[in-house]
């Protein structure tokens, strides 16, 4: 079943990334990390599907908040990141996927590990924890290229700040602000070691990004002693040509 | 009702024809997986069929490579909208594995290293519909990808051609596998669109 969203309002997290907020009547609500269908239709009745994370904590109000990349070479991501205004109606479906998600009712510790945008389901996570008044621990190591492209910096900042119990590491690989302790690369076993949870605290770990990210994380845990099946992954790219 | 697009014209392409509904064509290879991926050693690899309570067949890796192979062109398409056309394997057919296996089982649960299982009619793995490929073109398969070896059952979405396949159970009924009992549809045909439950 499609639903018809509302755009209430567009924010640029970076660049080349824009969040869309959508007003959705009769969405039927949806769990941290789960993700949408979103459906553009051409006056002649072509029409182009792409999935995207939610990004906002589950609510009672019909609001579902997306951040997309724009793929310079995408089909769908353009539109919605340059084409897409406030007042235009969306089709979209879901929620969807019951795995890669987080429950307020889970009491173990709370890995988080993101690649560029793979934060989105991620902050979802951060989010329903916040909304939901819940003090489960939480670390999030989150992988960037540069400064400038950190999603959401100021609300997990915020986050941070108010609540001790979710730390947050920024890996930056490719330029790093001035001073930064760690020089830019990708992550290594130093950095998990270093910054996350050890596996005999028995968290749970939720790792999104492009697949090569993912494979190289899910690696170090696994070495640094992590059962496989308490990690999770959501993998993206490379996305195809058209995303 | 379809709400339209302004300003949105899409993307056409002359390959679209050949493509399930709701599907887009992509060159890349794109992974997904529910977890980390395993790594199988060779020498402690196995293939084995069962019927839920005794072992009716088993392969090592060696025997499993020294059953006749078949070369494989197939289309594929992934519940998340890609699809990827003229992609070359090699495999053993399922029809082989299971050729002197005396059976009334109506239905299979593949079972995967890492836990994954996934559930098909058994006449989906029959007549020359399915495969353990172990080669993609013409490279030993990528552990990303599923190797050692995976099941390749094309003419279902992707989620059915198990990655790192370990065994078939063979079933008197069905029984939903892991993404079948978190929202995906029970059977999965790309034709019809058969991507969540209800569809």
């Amino acid at each position: 079943m499609w639903h018809v969203g509302k755009v209430t309002a567009l924010h640029d997290e970076t660049a080349t990334a824009r969040t869309i907020t959508l007003q959705v009547p009769y969405w039927p609500g949806h769990v941290a990390g789960q993700h949408v269908d979103i459906r553009l239709t051409a006056a002649d009745g072509y029409s182009a599907v792409r999935s995207y994370s939610i990004a906002s904590a589950p609510n009672l109000e019909g609001r579902v908040e997306i951040t997309v990349e724009r793929l310079p070479t995408g089909e769908v991501s353009p539109y919605l990141t340059q084409e897409l205004a406030v007042g235009d109606r969306l089709e979209l479906r879901g929620p969807i996927g019951g795995w890669f998600v987080w429950r307020p009712h889970q009491s173990e510790p709370i890995q988080l590990i993101a690649g560029g945008s793979g934060i989105v389901p991620l902050m979802a996570m951060i989010r329903s924890r916040a909304s939901a008044g819940i003090t489960t621990p939480f670390r999030l190591l989150y992988s960037v290229r540069d400064p400038a492209s950190v999603f959401y910096r100021d609300i997990l900042q915020l986050l941070s700040d108010r609540d001790q119990s979710v730390s947050l590491t920024y890996a930056y690989t490719r330029t790093a602000p001035k001073d930064w302790p760690r020089p830019p690369g990708r992550i290594d076993a130093a950095l998990i070691a270093n910054t996350t949870w050890q596996s005999n605290l028995g968290p749970t770990c939720y790792v999104c990004g492009p697949t090569s990210f993912v494979e190289s994380a899910t690696g170090l845990l696994v070495a640094g002693g992590h059962s496989p099946d308490k990690i999770r992954t959501e993998r993206f790219g490379p996305s195809g040509d058209r995303r | 009702m379809t709400i339209v697009s302004r300003g949105f014209s899409g993307r056409r392409s002359t390959e679209d024809a050949k493509l399930p509904p709701g599907q887009y064509l992509t060159t890349d290879f794109p992974v997904l997986s529910a977890g980390p991926t395993p790594h199988v050693p060779l020498d402690q690899w196995e293939l084995t069929i069962d019927d839920g309570t005794n072992q009716l067949r088993r392969w090592d890796w060696k025997a499993f490579r020294d059953l006749p192979t078949e070369t494989i062109k197939v289309d594929l398409h992934c519940v998340t909208r890609w699809s990827k056309l003229g992609t070359d394997w090699e495999g053993v057919s399922v029809d082989r594995l299971l050729a002197d296996i005396k059976t009334d089982a109506s239905h299979a649960l593949v079972h995967s290293y890492g836990g994954y299982t996934t559930n098909l009619p058994l006449k989906d793995l029959l007549n020359n519909q399915a495969w353990i490929a172990f080669r993609y073109e013409h490279q030993d398969l990528a552990p990303e990808h599923g190797g050692p070896a995976r099941l390749l059952v094309p003419h279902l979405y992707l989620w059915k051609s198990a990655k790192w396949v370990r065994g078939i159970t063979l079933m008197p009924q069905d029984k939903p596998g892991f993404w079948e009992s978190l929202g995906y549809h029970n059977y999965g045909d790309p034709w019809r669109e058969q991507r969540f439950w209800g569809d």
